[in-house]
């Protein structure tokens, strides 16, 4: 029996809504079993995110309407990207209508009118969260679409369903351009989504915080909106992760069995990267952020060797 | 083990031994560039051995536990020694610019893959597409020469560069005779004596191994 394909697709933006709380709650959780603390639920950030939809908005004064907007425009951006992204099934309608560098674009929108958002109020900390934000995304932009382009060029493909089915059909791992990639996009998801070794995602000290800097002055359902698609963008890159480099498990057809099977073994891997991940946070400390040149051209070099070697050994 | 997947291994070595060659121009604690020195010892003595297997030249294996011992195992821990003995274990080196320094890396990958492109067209052997990636260790080696200060980091720069040819004689034909190997191998263990002494010598004249310092040398005006 199969499933139509708008239905998979409304079913990815259920589990996008839906399961990326759950996964930075269990990030949190796991991060705080490897401290030694007591863990708080792992439905911990559902209940935040209730608790601040409910809660009025304080706006400042000299507020303009690029600050209303931008937790709208951000939220809808990180919907839209999962519908892009193969997280259930590979067989998307939407995948056609943005490929992979189409989506690096879309959160290019969400971080520069964040970014906006973070200068529109005039406080001292918004601009320099801002300032601090761009650096990065300069340095990382580059990079993340060097380190697309190796996969898409075993793919021969741009189109992320394209990618997704041909790595999983190929039969190894083994291919030097893929190991590369998958350094790189490992550095780069963790200066994007914004964790330890490049930003802290729990600070709110002056000094080192980066994201959390712009998005100081949002309150009630702008600020859930604004955490919920933080959550989102950390998943999203999970899931892009997964699907460019372990698409196994995912769907390739829209049989109802493969997309239901699909939806353990998409949790298994979400479990086991978060594990990963807050073994990064733990066994890191955060860099000074004049190293994150260094950082991010890393993670550029790795992407364009993997380029190099798809040519020059494959 | 067939012959496709060790291919594909001693692909996946090759872009190793690449990467090993980059983490050492990058790298600036002295302790950690004599394990990456190691750590690509190592992985040329594996892929040494794996194209020995897919050529059946068995004097390769040969080769390849020389490389193990010396490179793995003997100049590293001379190279300790001395850096023990000289009092510079805990010394981090300043390094010019590391993301303009990996630039030029890649550009010099660039350009010996493009130096060995028609080679490649010409050869048979299995392990002809590795050859670009021989050619830009051992060029790689030599921007660290150039790039650094520090004597010991020269010499290791000098160790990776050694390494590089190594690795290209073996994708490009198999091997040097073992004859050669054993006497580059000889050479290499008398060198790394006489860098010691050269050490010795410098560190006592400028108590300091930074290569700079020797610009004193020249005459006054």
């Amino acid at each position: 029996m199969n499933i139509h394909p708008l239905l998979i697709e409304l079913l990815q933006f259920a589990t996008l809504l839906f399961v990326a709380p759950l996964f930075a709650g269990w990030v949190k959780m796991v991060k705080c079993w490897f401290q030694g603390r007591s863990a708080p639920s792992i439905f911990q950030p559902w209940r935040d995110i209730r608790k601040l939809l409910s809660k009025d908005v304080a706006l400042a004064e000299n507020a303009s309407w690029i600050f209303r907007f931008t937790p709208y425009l951000v939220f809808g951006v990180s919907v839209m990207a999962g519908g892009i992204i193969p997280i259930l099934s590979m067989d998307l309608p939407l995948s056609a209508t943005a490929d992979v560098i189409a989506l690096v674009a879309l959160f290019a929108i969400a971080r520069f009118f964040t970014a906006l958002a973070g200068m529109d109020i005039g406080t001292a900390f918004g601009g320099m969260g801002s300032s601090r934000e761009m650096t990065i995304a300069s340095l990382a932009e580059p990079a993340m679409l060097m380190a697309v382009f190796a996969v898409s060029l075993v793919a021969k493909s741009t189109s992320l369903s394209q990618m997704a089915l041909v790595i999983s059909q190929g039969h190894s791992l083994l291919r030097p351009s893929l190991v590369f990639a998958l350094l790189a996009f490992v550095l780069i998801a963790l200066a994007e989504t914004g964790r330890v070794p490049v930003d802290n995602p729990a600070t709110h000290l002056e000094l080192t915080m980066i994201h959390e800097a712009m998005v100081l002055e949002y309150s009630g359902r702008h600020l859930a909106l604004v955490e919920w698609a933080k959550m989102m963008k950390l998943f999203l890159f999970v899931a892009l992760g997964i699907a460019s480099f372990f698409p196994w498990g995912i769907a390739r057809h829209e049989a109802m069995t493969a997309v239901f099977m699909a939806f353990p073994v998409l949790l298994l891997k979400f479990g086991i990267v978060g594990v990963g991940l807050v073994m990064i946070e733990t066994g890191l400390a955060k860099m000074r952020i004049f190293r994150i040149t260094e950082f991010l051209g890393t993670a550029f070099l790795f992407a364009t060797l993997g380029m190099l070697s798809y040519f020059m050994l494959e | 083990m067939n012959i496709e997947l060790a291919t594909q291994l001693n692909s996946l070595l090759a872009s190793l031994i690449l990467l090993t060659a980059f983490a050492l121009l990058v790298q600036r604690r002295m302790n950690a560039l004599l394990h990456l020195f190691a750590w690509q010892g190592l992985l040329l003595a594996v892929s040494t051995a794996i194209v020995g297997y897919l050529g059946g030249a068995h004097d390769l294996y040969i080769s390849s536990v020389l490389t193990l011992s010396m490179k793995v195992v003997l100049l590293p821990y001379i190279l300790h020694k001395l850096i023990v003995k000289l009092k510079i274990h805990k010394e981090v080196e300043t390094v010019v610019n590391i993301p303009t320094t990996m630039l030029m890396g890649i550009v010099l990958v660039i350009f010996s893959y493009h130096l060995t492109a028609p080679i490649r067209e010409l050869s048979t052997l299995v392990t002809r597409s590795t050859l670009a990636v021989a050619l830009a260790t051992v060029m790689l080696g030599f921007l660290m020469m150039i790039t650094r200060k520090h004597a010991v980091t020269q010499i290791i720069g000098f160790l990776a560069m050694e390494n590089g040819l190594l690795f290209a004689a073996t994708s490009a034909t198999y091997g040097m005779p073992l004859v050669v190997e054993l006497g580059v191998a000889l050479d290499l263990l008398i060198a790394a004596f006489i860098f010691g002494m050269f050490f010795f010598h410098i560190s006592t004249t400028f108590d300091s191994l930074d290569v700079d310092q020797m610009a004193r040398l020249k005459e006054e005006d």
